[in-house]
């Protein structure tokens, strides 16, 4: 048994100690993410049935425009911040072994992380240059 | 002490398999599988804008994809995961404000939101369909 230091409260002692190491935080920040995505996600639609089958030129006028590539924009950063909180629960959930969860945990933050930066730079390229 | 931990018979909470499916429950599992669908779908949009960035030679194999019935296809499911995981979420917006948690409720809004995000999504399509002057 391990001495219990007088000085900590149980829950201090009680934090961290679940399977997400954390609660509130991911909660609010899922709900923040998913809010943001409402707006984003029709503005999304919107923009994929005008592109779908749209050709180079076509596309690249579009993400001239900066209000669109800014909403895109938003909409792919919003996005991968609430896949990555996403999967994180999904991993959670199914993943029990503690490597391969760490190792899941961490191929989610880098995959959404790359994700978002891909389709930035491609935006931005696309807006600023074409 | 350990031995006899190992040996308590404990109750187990039912498993999966033994419940017959509800609407609700499908709903549920539905967001989560449309919710990671869509995670792996976006690497089709990181795809298709990296193409468009790179160039009019690119992009023209890229479309050809999109183009194709099978583009299409993952176009149309892509949508419809979109559209069913944003209603889904919507419907857990208005839980966390406490409304809507009766068994009545709750059925009602499943319904809803799965006739929606089917009527949505050929909404969708459609108006984009003429918007676009049937080019898709």
């Amino acid at each position: 048994m391990r001495m219990q230091t007088p000085m900590r409260t149980p829950l201090k002692q009680a934090r961290g100690l679940g399977s997400a190491r954390g609660g509130a935080e991911h909660f609010w920040r899922q709900r923040i993410t998913a809010l943001a995505n409402v707006p984003l996600t029709v503005f999304f639609l919107y923009t994929l049935v005008t592109l779908a089958g749209a050709d180079h030129a076509t596309v690249v006028a579009y993400f001239k425009f900066p209000i669109s590539a800014l909403l895109i924009m938003l909409f792919v950063i919003s996005s991968a911040w609430h896949m990555m909180l996403g999967l994180q629960v999904i991993i959670e959930d199914y993943i029990h072994h503690e490597g391969f969860k760490i190792a899941a945990l961490i191929g989610n933050i880098l995959f959404t992380a790359f994700f978002g930066l891909i389709c930035i730079y491609a935006i931005v390229k696309l807006s600023l240059g074409g | 002490m350990a031995d006899n931990r190992m040996n308590v018979e404990r109750p187990l909470s039912p498993h999966l398999q033994i419940y017959s499916p509800m609407f609700t429950m499908i709903m549920s599992v539905m967001h989560r599988v449309t919710g990671a669908a869509l995670y792996f779908g976006t690497i089709l949009l990181a795809w298709w804008l990296i193409s468009a960035a790179s160039g009019a030679h690119y992009f023209s194999y890229v479309n050809a994809f999109v183009g194709s019935w099978l583009g299409r296809l993952i176009l149309f499911g892509y949508t419809w995961a979109l559209i069913h995981h944003m209603l889904g979420g919507v419907r857990h917006f208005i839980w966390d404000t406490g409304a809507m948690f009766d068994k009545k409720a709750l059925e009602v809004s499943a319904w809803a939101m799965f006739i929606s995000s089917v009527v949505l999504t050929w909404a969708v399509w459609i108006a984009g369909y003429f918007m676009m002057g049937g080019r898709l």
